[in-house]
């Protein structure tokens, strides 16, 4: 069973020089934050030197509450629903 | 089976024996290199499960591999999905490692030559012995040449922001979703659905010179007896970066039809690992000399080994 406490804002970020990988998986996180119907801000991080911060060295990556949560790949929306809310 | 399959296909095509052994080319290639790609890259996903950049970085900055860093720079590299827009974040992160800028470039010469489309497609086209030549001297390649641009003191020509970045302490992102079964098929399945059409559109070309163009056609256009095939060869193939996987098949159909393996070998390198783009997005970390010392040398060394293939066989 999934949980998530409503009102609770999500910080979710993603991590990519601006590739279409990287297009898709902002895309993708959309879509999946409507799906669960939550509430987030989608941010797009670009600049190199805040990627590495993240110390993360495959784009496109996603930052979720500032855990990074995912690197390299653009997985399907519904294994993101998994991710954002945690039970994955 | 497979065999069987096309035998059946091309037998309901009625015509010319030519129609009949190019449908037969492209059933039979399409249902051994569809099944090919799908089990190198599951294999290559479930390594990369346990090898990630993060962690490829730390094995190598610990010191562990002294003495053979280059060699396992490329092996790593070889192993490793290469996507051009990664690049950057890679080539950083290995210097904020303290990897050294040779070992580095061994890693990033190998990435795209040595990858699990390439690898999958030269099984497919031209059996394991020569896949296994082509794996190994990419490996190679990358290992040697990591050590000479090491040596040439070209950490001044990297540009000034990156080592700005790269003298911070690297953080280690830990990542939650790497190990499941099913990512990997999913990622595995994802990238042949994407090269899919290249793949089909090369297949099919290569179904038409196998059927149409005569046996020894091409001895007499690119063979040993011309010198300049195989650096004409790379010279063409570096633009054709984004059809890399569907150009395999073809340069597979020419050679059965005469090409000089050799020849062949250096043009599906210089299109599989030198690419236009990446060397765009390089760009923003290496001053031009650097650049240049680096696509030079692995054009150069690609037509060698072109040279060498084609005395070899």
């Amino acid at each position: 069973m999934i949980i998530y406490i409503r009102g609770a804002m999500k910080d979710i970020r993603v991590l990519g020089t601006g590739c279409p990988n990287c297009n898709r998986l902002v895309e993708r996180t959309r879509e999946a934050v409507d799906a669960l119907g939550i509430e987030a801000t989608i941010t797009k991080v670009t600049s190199i030197p805040d990627i590495m911060a993240y110390g993360v060295m495959s784009t496109p990556a996603l930052v979720v509450d500032g855990t990074v949560v995912l690197a390299g790949r653009v997985p399907l929306a519904r294994d993101l629903e998994r991710l954002l809310v945690g039970t994955d | 089976m497979l065999e069987w399959i096309a035998d059946a296909v091309a037998g309901l095509v009625s015509g010319p024996g030519a129609a009949a052994s190019a449908v037969h080319f492209f059933v039979y290639e399409t249902l051994k290199i569809g099944l090919l790609l799908l089990v190198v890259t599951h294999v290559m996903g479930a390594v990369n499960v346990f090898f990630p950049v993060e962690r490829v970085r730390t094995l190598i900055a610990s010191g562990r591999m002294r003495g053979f860093e280059h060699l396992a720079a490329a092996g790593f590299g070889a192993v490793t999905p290469f996507c051009s827009c990664s690049s950057i974040p890679l080539f950083i992160g290995f210097l904020q490692g303290r990897i050294p800028l040779g070992v580095t470039f061994s890693f990033l010469i190998t990435s795209p030559l040595v990858n699990e489309v390439a690898l999958a497609l030269f099984l497919g086209m031209f059996g394991w012995k020569v896949t296994v030549v082509y794996a190994v001297s990419g490996i190679l390649l990358g290992t040697t040449l990591g050590m000479v641009l090491g040596r040439l003191d070209l950490e001044k020509d990297v540009e000034d922001w990156v080592w700005a970045i790269a003298e911070k302490q690297a953080t280690e992102a830990a990542r939650r979703t790497t190990g499941r079964l099913r990512a990997i098929s999913e990622d595995a399945f994802g990238i042949v659905r994407k090269i899919a059409p290249y793949v089909l559109a090369g297949i099919a070309v290569g179904s038409v010179i196998h059927g149409y163009v005569p046996t020894g056609y091409f001895e007499s256009w690119l063979a040993e007896s011309n010198p300049f095939g195989v650096p004409l060869s790379v010279a063409v193939a570096i633009p054709m970066y984004s059809s890399a996987s569907g150009i395999i098949p073809v340069v597979g159909a020419l050679v059965s039809k005469g090409v000089p393996l050799g020849t062949a070998m250096a043009f599906m390198m210089a299109a599989v690992g030198l690419s236009l783009p990446e060397a765009l997005i390089l760009r923003k970390v290496m001053r031009p000399r650097l650049l240049g010392a680096f696509f030079g040398s692995v054009a150069l060394s690609i037509v060698g080994l072109g040279y060498l293939f084609n005395l070899v066989y």
